[in-house]
């Protein structure tokens, strides 16, 4: 893939950053660096690390040591100035089952401050975007899995952020409406220059998608770097046996809930 | 600034009317506890020369309608912790303070109404508001304790993650608040300890002030009592506010 011009604004600066949960250190010291205007991919077997970094850059878990910048700002004491630079698909589901896909989308759009005729074009097009339309006016609550996932991917496109935050956002969803999600997402990547880091167990999209990206496992980052240049050190044919190769093949427990529980036993 | 308050506001106001189930539930209530206490007791009462009892209970139902309203539409943020939709307000370019006005907005305005159609469920019961042009104060009184109690409900459940603490909440902070405010029986010649926490209970003055202006009654100390119900809705609205705003998902 070409490597394009990149600005010289960094999007995120991460240096030495660790979280810890009671003894569990989910973060283990890790840096990198995210240009403005790039696809950078975060990827990693499961585990804590990814969300909980997603966490920490977009305001809503407190680091335990090290530094942070989102366009320079800290999103640990500046959090207002950080908030307006980004938007955010969680990887768990975030909408509101009382309300209506159509509701759902409006409601966001205010709260980013979307003006008013902008908003229902937007919404319009976004939820014909994801073959919602039809539904506009139904319940969230009797949607399918993957009818959320749409919905919630639209509803992070409404507004056009500087940084835009993809925390496993393909998950569910079948292969043509990945596609058309990446190449959406793509487009606005490269027409508005939005910056997008984004995590990811599919290593194609990766590959095809992140101009860098960074692998991590058990906390720390084990390799980062343009993706074919991580191909190449690694000696393989594609960025999944790359991947193979640096994190083994053991399989990994799903760290994160038993991390919830250990947080609820700490504060309740 | 107006946008994200209203859209809050709006959204908590369509999760209560879409909810049929708790709508009802949350009038049966306050009409068994109508007719139960007011029927049973109101013979006693009336023997003990405290006058028709119905007077007397009515603006304490209608302030348990509205406190227990405005509590549970406060806890509803560890709800939307659970199910996520809580992150997708926090995370969003608007002082967390605007998000929690609005919602605190939201469910005072939904318990505020729920205890005027208490209210007026009481007449068909045989209650009398007996100086209309009180009706505003009374208002006032109804509203500042539909909007304590929800900042109240939201600090309490910022600092919660799980539904599990819900019976703690309801045993060690609606029940006592509701069962020593005077709601139910007159505060006079109780024993020193729950005097004290009568006198700290803040719904107390709520009582006090709903009764002398429903139903005319000891008219003295109303100001105090509206005095009382501001400062303290103002202090725990500043509390909740900064509980919110420190919320960790």
């Amino acid at each position: 893939m070409p490597r394009k011009n990149l600005n010289k604004e960094l999007a995120i600066k991460v240096e030495n950053l660790s979280k810890k949960f009671g003894d569990f250190t989910a973060v283990d010291n890790i840096s990198f660096q995210v240009k403005q205007g790039e696809m950078f991919a975060f990827l990693g077997p499961n585990g804590a690390v990814k969300t909980t970094t997603i966490k920490m850059l977009t305001t809503l878990l407190n680091q335990t040591k090290g530094l942070m910048r989102v366009y320079g700002h800290d999103p640990q004491t500046d959090k207002n100035l950080v908030r307006n630079n980004f938007g955010i698909v969680f990887q768990d589901q975030s909408l509101d089952d009382e309300l209506t896909a159509y509701e759902n989308m409006e409601f966001h759009a205010v709260l980013y401050h979307v003006e008013k005729e902008e908003r229902k074009k937007r919404i319009e097009s976004l939820l014909k975007f994801v073959s919602l339309w039809d539904r506009k006016n139904d319940l969230v609550k009797t949607f399918s899995g993957g009818m959320r996932r749409r919905l919630e991917i639209a509803r992070g496109l409404i507004h056009r952020p500087k940084i835009l935050f993809l925390d496993e956002p393909t998950i569910g969803l079948d292969p043509q409406t990945r596609i058309h999600m990446w190449e959406y997402i793509k487009k606005l990547n490269k027409e508005e220059n939005m910056t997008v880091f984004f995590t990811t167990h599919y290593m194609e999209e990766a590959e095809k998608y992140a101009d860098r990206l960074a692998i991590i496992d058990s906390g720390k980052i084990i390799t980062q770097g343009f993706v074919n240049e991580i191909i190449k050190s690694t000696k393989t044919n594609s960025l999944e046996e790359a991947f193979l190769k640096l994190t083994g093949k053991s399989i990994r427990d799903e760290s994160a809930k038993s991390i919830d529980r250990m947080r609820m036993g700490r504060k309740v | 600034m107006i946008g994200p308050i209203y859209v809050m506001w709006l959204r908590q106001i369509k999760r209560y009317t879409r909810s049929k189930s708790r709508m009802i539930g949350s009038f049966a209530q306050p009409i068994l506890f109508l007719l139960a206490f007011g029927f049973g007791f109101g013979p006693i009462y009336q023997k003990a020369g405290g006058g028709d009892y119905i007077q007397f209970l009515a603006p304490g139902i209608i302030a348990m309608s509205t406190l227990f309203t405005a509590m549970f539409t406060g806890i509803e943020v560890i709800w939307d912790r659970r199910f996520g939709f809580l992150k997708e307000t926090l995370v969003a370019p608007v002082p967390r303070i605007q998000i929690m006005i609005g919602r605190t907005l939201g469910g005072a305005t939904v318990a505020f109404a729920h205890g005027i159609l208490v209210a007026i469920i009481a007449m068909f019961v045989g209650f009398k508001i007996t100086n209309p042009m009180n009706i505003p104060l009374a208002l006032l009184f109804l509203f500042l304790i539909a909007l304590l109690f929800t900042a109240l409900g939201t600090a309490v459940a910022s600092k919660l993650e799980d539904m599990q603490a819900f019976p703690l909440i309801m045993n060690f902070l609606i029940m006592p608040i509701f069962f020593l405010s005077g709601a139910l029986f007159p505060l006079n010649g109780l024993p020193k300890a729950i005097e004290i926490f009568t006198k700290i209970n803040p719904l107390t003055y709520g009582v006090n002030g709903l009764r002398a202006t429903l139903t005319g009654g000891v008219q003295t100390g109303l100001m105090m009592n509206l005095g009382v119900m501001i400062v303290v809705t103002i202090v725990i609205g500043l509390i909740g506010s900064y509980m919110f705003s420190k919320i960790e998902i």
